[in-house]
């Protein structure tokens, strides 16, 4: 590779001590902005051509309806960040919410038919944590295989029929806080609290260590094993709250895995600016990057494109911020 | 020598599938005949031809999550160029395949020339090409293909399956390629040290385009295959083949990091995957609990692999 030469221009000493402020937001949170951006556009373009689009009724559809993908992201944006993947996440959450709705329908309490699942979440990611930290299995081989056991264990137990005669105390999502629908609230709330965990506290610190440099990390005195091992738990949680807002929209559960889930959250993520190679990334962005998702897919129905396409449109959305990611990466390097 | 750890792992399995096979002759009387186990042969071949090729791009180190989507383009592709644009059948499947090679070659472009993780740039082509699918086909099927071309999916050649030809010659060509030739040994160099590899003077990005691509073209002929199997075509053929495939090569010993990994490793992890199928769904257990078996199979074999590693290198 060729060698650049040019000196840097000299610029008056006062100007070059620090950058501006924004352009250090820029170099910190490009990913997060230029989502944010396509969300603006998107939403300014879309009601010039059809005013309904930002009427309550849509917009609670687009932000509730797919709060529990953003809320399963901020866990996967923290496995990402440690250099890890975890594929097994939509199972995960079929699984989850066919114990739910299973437990709600039983006659148990919906706090426990709500929080349970959490825990079962939190065990069967441990152990996969475990199966990465210590017995060093790569993460995509353990949650390929934690995919397959959970996706066959569920139909088999299950046979695919719909969970219904659900409490109506127990359609969490369906319930308005403060005059917000829940599932905005609790992503709101998680999404703030789980960037500042990331950024301020030594824990969340230590997670784009184990990510960014394993060799520094580990001279620095972090555990990286242990460390790991509670990513995974903590993704597990996090699964296990989405599911509580999957589960809770609407009066049926069926008991099968939603299709291609992983990928979305995963995705969403991804898109979000968390570094697939791990060491960087906020789940702010993997938040406003599931936004932007379903805010295309409706999108497309209120400007009359036929939904067949709309797999293909986000597909290409999805390569085309991939790239231009790539190029600001390179840009800056 | 890593070679001596490869021969363990493989022999590993090859004993794994032997127990297996044994085990699965006794639960039932229809496993172990020659017609059975032919038959088998047909089922595993799309999946088998998408993992050979998937060897290849584990190999260095990459990753191809969008051969079912490829598969299912040139599935739907096919049928369209025939019924819709009018080709003539032959024509319209190479067609096709054409276009799912070149599907493969964009892959190939954005990993070698963006430098977009494989991982990332196939999850996005993923949902691409499935899009691509959903959207021409428009949910319809196309069905009613003329005799000769279930040749391909349904006949059968000197008493054995059409297709199970074109995979074993498939196998035999990848390995010798994989083994012999100065291009497999960049395969593992590339997997193994990618930096030392392009100071070597080798063509890194040359031969990661060539795999990506060829990795399109596997998945586009499987899914010729498929179509002609099953009758007809579909927009979501295919979803989810790429783990099949990728759970068959990791299981036959080719490291997810790159660098190791062979050709007969992944043809007796596909046939262990297949008997196992086959055999439960004789002794009556549901599709969906081999799923399970196959995925315990998997974190398993790698396990088992793993302590074997470390108590023998490390």
């Amino acid at each position: 590779m060729a060698m650049s030469v040019d000196l840097p221009p000299t610029r008056p000493a006062s100007a070059a001590r620090r950058p501006g402020f924004l352009s250090r937001l820029f170099a910190e949170y490009g990913q997060e902005i230029v989502v944010l951006a396509a969300i603006v556009v998107l939403f300014i373009v879309v009601t010039m051509v059809n005013p309904r689009f930002i009427s309550a009724n849509n917009l609670t559809t687009i932000f509730a309806g797919n709060a529990y993908i953003a809320v399963a992201a901020i866990g996967m944006s923290m496995v990402i960040v440690t250099g890890n993947i975890d594929v097994s996440v939509g199972a995960l959450i079929g699984v989850l919410a066919t114990i739910s709705g299973t437990l709600a329908v039983a006659g148990y309490p919906v706090w426990v038919a709500w929080f349970f699942p959490v825990l079962v979440g939190m065990a069967i990611m441990g152990v996969q944590g475990v199966l990465v930290a210590y017995a060093r299995i790569p993460s995509i081989v353990v949650t390929l295989g934690a995919m397959s056991i959970l996706r066959g264990g569920l139909i088999s137990v299950t046979g695919g029929t719909w969970i219904s005669g659900l409490p109506s105390e127990f359609l969490l999502a369906q319930q308005r806080w403060f005059g917000v629908p829940s599932p905005i609230v609790m992503m709101v709330v998680l999404t703030v609290l789980a960037f500042l965990w990331m950024r301020y506290s030594a824990f969340g610190r230590s997670l784009y260590a184990v990510g960014g440099n394993p060799e520094a990390a580990l001279a620095t005195g972090i555990p990286i094993e242990r460390r790991i091992v509670a990513v995974f738990v903590i993704h597990g949680a996090f699964a296990g709250l989405a599911t509580i807002l999957f589960a809770t929209q609407l009066q049926v559960i069926q008991s099968t895995v939603p299709p291609n889930l992983e990928l979305t959250v995963i995705t969403a993520s991804v898109i979000g600016g968390v570094s697939i190679l791990g060491g960087s990334g906020t789940v702010i962005g993997s938040t406003l990057a599931t936004i932007l998702f379903a805010a295309i897919g409706s999108a497309l129905i209120f400007v009359n494109v036929s939904a067949y396409w709309l797999r293909a449109v986000i597909g290409l959305l999805i390569l085309a911020t991939v790239l231009a990611d790539m190029m600001r990466r390179r840009g800056k390097a | 020598m890593n070679l001596k750890s490869l021969i363990r792992h493989e022999t590993f399995l090859a004993l794994l599938l032997v127990a297996v096979l044994i085990v699965l002759s006794f639960q039932s009387d229809r496993f172990f005949t020659v017609s059975n186990l032919l038959n088998q042969g047909r089922l595993m071949t799309e999946t088998g031809l998408i993992a050979i090729a998937m060897t290849f791009v584990i190999a260095t180190g990459g990753i191809d999550l969008s051969v079912g989507s490829i598969l299912g383009l040139v599935a739907i592709l096919t049928g369209v160029f025939w019924h819709n644009v009018g080709m003539p059948l032959g024509l319209a499947a190479v067609a096709a395949i054409a276009v799912g090679t070149f599907a493969g070659f964009v892959n190939g472009l954005i990993i070698t020339r963006f430098r977009v993780p494989p991982l990332i740039a196939t999850l996005a082509t993923l949902a691409l090409y499935r899009g691509l699918a959903e959207g021409i086909s428009q949910a319809r099927s196309v069905r009613g293909y003329p005799d000769w071309f279930y040749v391909l999916g349904q006949g059968e050649v000197l008493g054995v399956p059409t297709q199970l030809w074109i995979l074993v010659a498939a196998a035999i060509i990848a390995s010798v390629i994989l083994a012999y030739t100065r291009w497999g040994r960049t395969v593992y160099a590339i997997g193994s040290n990618e930096v030392a590899s392009r100071f070597s003077g080798l063509s890194v990005e040359k031969t990661k385009l060539a795999l990506y691509t060829a990795s399109g073209f596997a998945a586009a002929v499987a899914a010729v295959i498929f179509v002609s199997r099953v009758s007809t075509t579909r927009s979501d053929m295919g979803t989810g083949i790429e783990l099949d495939a990728i759970t068959a090569v990791v299981l036959g010993g080719t490291s997810i990091f790159g660098g190791r990994g062979t050709i007969l490793g992944t043809v007796i992890g596909l046939c262990l995957i297949q008997a196992l199928k086959n055999g439960l769904s004789l002794a009556g257990v549901k599709g969906d609990g081999t799923i399970m078996l196959i995925g315990a199979v998997l974190i398993l074999a790698i396990l088992a692999s793993n302590l074997f590693e470390r108590s023998g290198t490390r």
